[in-house]
């Protein structure tokens, strides 16, 4: 069991720089929802499967959902510059 | 690159102060004597199988209510930053409309949509399991919102919804989040106090129909939750396509 | 078994808090945000475990009677519960203003919002 929980650990602040060193940004926000899946399996182990569904259910999908959605918004007014600044 | 130094300077001084503390923590043999308490009169008291959603709904209800609160709040914050976002750019999207310069955005897949028409009831059949058997099996209130948010979430990416109901979720917000403060309120009047569940009849450990009013208000914050977090994907999903 | 834990959290607290500083590019700092949150719900849950400890449920295999010599601490689980909701709330709404901030400065790093430094 320590052996299992050290080796999820290190798989968890490896995902964690990868998040915040990738140079592909949806690469990073991937990374960012696979330190939640990691930590949704250690708080099943640790005795907590409430947190754990919650924590599967928002850390890695709907975070991940919602960065993905603003990243996109970004790109998108990327590609298509308006004539005026944003409105005040 | 002096920031940077000084930003891994600062990270290390503060690691370096604190990590005693995390060193020293031992594994404990029992827990603590606020714990025992709930542990041993909770199943009896109360009637709920699930002790986390007895601390949840009646040890620590205003906390929840308070949650559900700054729910709303920031899910109204979200609606009013993108409500108004790209009023400037709506114009020239509609002048090159015609230009090849889109998003490029593909319809779905017929395997997503007949997927979708086939999955989206079963995952609001079992997002509505989870929050009504919040007091019995892991999960509740939250869980369950969250799985109908991600279910309203498939139907927008497989095109079967285009628009979201926005009168159906306004009233589904009003309607449970006045529902749990009326709850909470005949607690004061028939119970022991603000948000005391104990109105209803307990009803044995294990059976659907017990544990006092805590089922009623883990599917009204259920609904509250689905709803807030569908209006939120809404407002944050594109619409380069109308 | 909970050191193992205590120690992770610090990690990853001190990953985030290192990458919410030194990043300039606005969805990693959200992204650093994120991972300190995470650090943190994690050191609540540790606090909670109790050696050999189970989900505090009342089942068929672990009756009402047994739960005070068996069960994890109930209390933890219920406050990162509110606090995982909670921070997908204000995360949801931080991604909203970058898109803001993208929108005004035309620039995804935070260099070029620089007026409140002196």
């Amino acid at each position: 069991m320590i052996v299992f929980l050290s080796v999820i650990g290190a798989m968890m602040v490896a995902a964690a720089l990868v998040a915040l060193y990738s140079k592909d940004i949806v690469g990073s926000i991937v990374a960012a929802g696979v330190v939640s899946l990691f930590a949704s399996l250690l708080y099943l182990v640790y005795g907590a499967p409430d947190v754990a569904m919650t924590e599967a259910a928002i850390g890695s999908a709907l975070t991940t959902v919602v960065f993905l959605f603003a990243w996109s918004r970004i790109r998108e007014m990327e590609k298509n510059p308006s004539d005026e600044e944003g409105k005040r | 690159m002096i920031k940077r130094l000084l930003a891994l300077a600062l990270v290390l001084v503060v690691a370096f102060l604190v990590f005693p503390l995390f060193a020293q923590m031992d594994e404990r043999a029992e827990v603590g004597a606020l714990a025992a308490a709930y542990l041993s009169d909770g199943p009896a008291l109360l009637g709920a199988a699930n002790l986390v959603t007895a601390v949840v709904v009646t040890y620590r209800g205003l906390d929840t209510l308070g949650e559900v609160t700054v729910l709303f709040a920031a899910s109204a914050g979200i609606s009013l930053v993108f409500g108004t976002l790209g009023r400037g750019t709506r114009s020239a999207d509609a002048k090159n409309r015609d230009d090849s310069r889109s998003t490029g955005r593909q319809p779905p897949s017929e395997l997503v949509e007949t997927g979708a028409a086939l999955l989206v009831p079963l995952i609001f059949l079992f997002g509505v399991f989870v929050f009504v058997h919040g007091h019995l099996t892991p999960g509740g209130g939250f869980q369950g919102g969250v799985v109908i948010a991600s279910g309203v979430l498939f139907a927008f990416l497989a095109g079967t919804l285009h628009h979201a109901p926005h009168r159906l979720l306004g009233v589904l917000e009003i309607v449970s989040g006045a529902g749990y403060v009326a709850i909470g309120l005949l607690g004061v009047w028939l119970a022991l106090g603000f948000l005391d569940p104990r109105f209803l009849p307990l009803g044995e450990i294990g059976r659907l129909f017990s544990g006092g009013a805590i089922p009623v208000i883990y599917v009204l914050v259920g609904v509250k939750v689905g709803a807030e977090l569908s209006g939120v994907i809404d407002a944050m999903r594109q619409r380069s396509e109308s | 078994m909970t050191q193992i834990l205590s120690v992770l959290s610090f990690l990853l607290m001190g990953i985030g808090m290192w990458g919410l500083m030194s990043r300039r590019h606005l969805i990693k700092i959200v992204i650093g945000f994120s991972l300190v949150d995470t650090g943190v719900h994690l050191l609540l849950v540790a606090i909670g475990y109790r050696t050999g400890g189970t989900a505090p449920i009342v089942s068929d295999h672990l009756p009402a009677g047994l739960l005070s010599e068996r069960a994890v601490d109930p209390i933890p689980s219920a406050l990162v519960l509110t606090a995982i909701v909670i921070g997908l709330a204000v995360t949801a709404l931080m991604l909203s203003f970058a898109v803001r901030m993208y929108e005004r400065t035309r620039s995804v790093y935070i260099d070029k919002n620089k007026e409140l430094k002196w």
